[in-house]
């Protein structure tokens, strides 16, 4: 039985971070943001698995709360957004994406290295959570680097915190009280950067963030 | 009954309140002499405090307050030590207050002054009560930011704005010396409380640094050369009675500082701590006093002085340093006792000649020596009391200064029982460069008297200088007459301080009381003593008889008046002696080597109608040298850096996400 919760939750934490690179690799904003919303059911799986293998039921929530936030409410709301901002065109890589791709490599095998050998005591459970949550973050800040549109750096933001609750749903211990208020800090920011997206398109009349360096006279 | 060190406590809580009382009443007329004479009281029963358990030789008292760090808390702790020093900071905050109840009227904007001043006071309590490092640090800054608000005080005036901008840099600077001073001492273990910080064994090599970073951070408030900038520059800009307090009492709160740690937390010194110390101090006194010779504004060179008398204070310290090193307990004691007597009489008579320099502004509004000149027909009490001081700091009997000076001295002459022979050499060495240091102080405080007081009036305002008011006075007499007390009852003094010695240094010197006619024996009867009441006598004795013979024979004999005048016959005030040519000589010997003094003389050619002009060129080579090219790679690095202002929001990213993987991956390689 220890196997094989083992062995799911590696799947579902090593399915989050093959959905991370899908997410670098999707140049269309639509896509990416349906591919957020299955990172999100992912993460949400894998957190309710963590509820069932740690027989943790406090974890349950935090796996809803990521089921209908993240994977629901933050996804259509983007969508909405992107509708009304009328932007589903291509994305605009700042890097292209064959560079993107080996960074993101790089950035796993780092974490992978870094994490197995920090954490050589932790229960290998965890240890591998970790790994791959650090990935996560890893590649979900790759992905705000690499977008020129604010709209893609909010999911780049958003992927990244879906990496945090990963290492956190890892951690045995962890209370109820600070996912509940992480998460919601993350809607909240979540709202404040869409209210700004908006303030931002009607000033500028677009999301490009390069807009905003060219209304401080700066050069790219 | 309450313990001494929560009765301290509790006036530094009345001084805070009396921040608030002058922050309400800032609006009223009266709140200057409510808010000086509250200080005052509170000052004056701290003082009482403090005295009382040094005299009554009271054991430590602790109290621990939970504010602060959550599982620290603030520790206070009233030993001999702190007794003595928060004497000296009660004592002079008492002057302080009753001069300021005069002065404070003349103040354009007092409510820039009234608030912080008990606050200042407070700081200064706190810094000498305070028993662990956090509270320790915490009150320093909040006495360097008091200090630095009194000096901003009157910031539009020319440069007052640089003085305060070079105080702060140099208080930071301190700050964080001392952060790092005590980051070590606590170790890794982190425990902060002084306590734990006394038991614990501290490394050679970990002593070694802190006593050089307690050096860089108690010297930079206390004004050691090279890190005395700040303190010419501030010092004067503040009004004068909160010059008297920073130079006279915060000074000695940064050398209580380095007290503390060097002689109490960090356990037995080594002979080469005494050596660093020692040669800082000497180079300290003799500099400062250069410094203040060359200088013609008087609260500067006031301020100079006191980087002087910081470095006998230190030299003391260091032979105090390098006797108890090497177990000459007796010796240390001499040293230590001697230096504790000198912090105690520079804040009596340099609180008393900056209140000197207070009062001639206020009647002259002149800070500039070659304006005065006078002043004694005009105002002859201020002009005896700043004698007073002048003849007390330039270290002549019968005066306090005298008696201090004598003990280090008697210190130095127990070198040859040194074993090390660079001590041996070294030891007179510094004593040299402290007589050098005393005689030139002497000729700075001639020049400084002479010039301001005696002669004819230089400028208009001196002309009509008028007496100051009567709280300026009696605040000044009585510091007068402490500097005299304190100089003909030096044993009361010395017993006092025995507590002190014995806590610190483990011995004391000999009980001065039983000698007989007033004596001080430093060591024993048959190498030297020294009778202040006697020498005073004899004074007071040889110039009555003097005066009466000159009366009697000289005076009454028939004298007709030359026909040229004895060098008046030129009308102009402006032809008198004036401080520059008082110092030409000192500055010829010594300015040409230390300031890079050059004089230029331009005489025009015989029949050429336009005037002779003398020009002298000085140079301040500790700026130039050291601080003028710190600055500019300052300035340089703050340019390149300045770049990093207009990135792009991508770019900030990326910098974020570059410094998170090069983290990482050193992370990776060296775990």
């Amino acid at each position: 039985m220890h196997n094989l919760a083992f062995d799911i939750a590696h799947l579902l934490a090593g399915g989050l971070v093959l959905i991370s690179f899908m997410m670098l690799y999707q140049d269309r904003l639509y896509a990416l943001l349906n591919i957020f919303a299955l990172h999100a059911v992912v993460l949400a799986l894998s957190v309710a698995w963590q509820a069932f293998v740690q027989n943790a039921p406090h974890l349950y929530v935090t796996a809803v709360i990521a089921l209908v936030f993240k994977a629901i409410v933050i996804p259509v709301a983007l969508h909405r957004i992107v509708k009304q901002l009328g932007i589903h065109r291509d994305i605009e890589n700042a890097v292209g994406i064959g560079p993107t791709m080996l960074a993101g490599m790089g950035l796993v095998a780092l974490s992978m290295v870094l994490m197995l050998r920090v954490t050589g005591a932790a229960d290998p459970l965890a240890r591998e959570d970790l790994a791959f949550a650090l990935s996560v973050v890893l590649l979900g800040l790759l992905v705000m680097v690499t977008r020129r549109n604010a709209v893609s750096q909010v999911v780049g933001f958003m992927s990244l915190e879906n990496g945090l609750v990963l290492a956190a749903t890892g951690a045995k211990g962890m209370p109820l009280v600070v996912e509940i208020s992480v998460a919601f800090s993350i809607l909240i920011a979540f709202i404040v950067i869409g209210v700004f997206l908006f303030r931002i398109r009607e000033r500028f009349d677009t999301v490009d963030v390069g807009a905003l360096d060219e209304f401080r006279g700066e050069r790219r | 009954m309450i313990p001494a060190v929560t009765q301290q406590v509790w006036c530094v809580a009345a001084l805070l309140g009396t921040t608030a009382l002058a922050i309400a009443t800032s609006r009223s007329r009266r709140s200057t002499a409510i808010v000086y004479g509250a200080t005052f009281a509170i000052s004056l029963v701290a003082l009482a405090g403090a005295l009382f358990s040094l005299i009554s030789h009271a054991s430590a008292t602790e109290l621990i307050l939970p504010i602060g760090l959550p599982w620290l808390g603030s520790h206070f702790r009233l030993d001999a030590l702190a007794a003595f020093f928060l004497a000296v900071v009660n004592l002079g905050g008492a002057a302080a207050s009753l001069y300021g109840l005069g002065y404070g009227n003349h103040e354009p904007a007092p409510q820039r002054i009234l608030p912080f001043f008990p606050a200042f006071l407070a700081g200064m309590n706190l810094v000498v009560l305070a028993d662990d490092a956090f509270t320790y640090l915490l009150c320093w800054e909040f006495m360097s930011l008091a200090s630095w608000a009194l000096v901003m005080a009157h910031h539009r005036e020319a440069d007052n704005a640089r003085a305060g901008y070079v105080y702060l840099v140099m208080a930071s600077f301190g700050t964080l010396a001392l952060l790092l001073a005590f980051g070590l001492m606590a170790g890794a273990g982190g425990s902060y409380s002084f306590a734990a910080i006394r038991s614990a064994q501290h490394a050679p090599r970990e002593a070694a640094l802190v006593l050089g970073l307690m050096l860089l951070g108690a010297g930079s408030k206390a004004g050691l050369v090279p890190l005395h900038v700040w303190l010419p520059l501030a010092h004067p800009a503040a009004p004068s009675h909160v010059s008297a307090l920073m130079s006279g009492v915060m000074t000695k709160v940064a050398i209580y500082g380095f007290i503390r740690v060097v002689f109490d937390l960090l356990g037995p010194p080594s002979w080469s701590a005494g050596v660093a110390v020692l040669a800082l101090g000497g180079a300290t006194a003799v500099m400062g006093i250069l410094y203040a010779l060359m200088e013609n504004d008087l609260k500067r060179l006031l301020a100079y002085s006191t980087i002087e008398n910081i470095g006998v204070i230190f030299a003391s310290l260091g032979l105090a340093l390098a006797f108890q090193a090497n177990g000459l307990g007796l010796a240390a004691a001499l040293a230590f006792t001697a230096a504790l007597f000198h912090v105690l009489n520079h804040s009596f008579f340099k609180s008393l000649l900056f209140f000197g320099a207070g009062a001639v502004l206020t009647s002259t509004g002149e800070r500039d020596m070659e304006k005065l000149g006078g002043l004694i027909h005009r105002m002859p009490l201020t002009s005896f009391v700043f004698l007073v001081g002048c003849v007390a700091i330039s270290a002549l009997p019968p005066f306090n200064g005298f008696v201090s000076e004598w003990l280090m001295f008697q210190a130095v002459l127990q070198s040859p029982d040194l074993p090390q022979w660079l001590l041996k050499i070294m030891v007179p060495a510094v004593g040299a460069l402290l007589a050098l240091a005393a005689a030139l102080a002497a000729a700075c405080f001639v020049k400084a008297f002479g010039i301001t007081f005696l002669g004819r009036a230089r400028s208009p305002a001196a002309q009509a200088a008028g007496e100051v008011d009567r709280y300026s006075l009696a605040a000044m007499l009585s510091l007068a007459a402490l500097c005299f007390l304190a100089g003909i009852l030096p044993g009361v003094v010395i017993d006092a301080l025995s507590p002190v010695a014995q806590a610190m240094i483990g011995h004391r010197m000999p009980v001065q009381a039983n000698d007989p006619w007033l004596s001080i024996v430093p060591i024993e009867e048959s190498r030297s003593s020294y009778n202040g009441l006697l020498v005073f006598v004899f004074i007071t004795a040889a110039a009555s008889l003097a005066v009466y013979f000159i009366h009697r024979f000289a005076s009454r004999a028939i004298r007709r008046g030359p026909a040229w005048g004895c060098g008046f016959a030129d009308p102009t005030p402006a032809a008198q002696y004036s401080g520059a040519s008082f110092v030409q000589p000192i500055r010829r010997v010594f300015g040409t080597l230390v300031f890079q003094a050059r004089e230029h003389v331009d005489m025009p050619a015989p029949g050429e109608l336009r005037p002779a002009r003398f020009r002298v060129d000085m140079h301040d080579l500790v700026w130039e040298r050291l601080y003028t090219p710190v600055t500019e790679v300052v300035w340089f690095l703050a340019d390149r850096l300045n770049q990093l202002q207009f990135l792009t929001i991508r770019r900030y990213l990326s910098l974020v996400f570059a410094t998170l993987v090069t983290l990482l991956l050193a992370l990776a390689i060296w775990s």
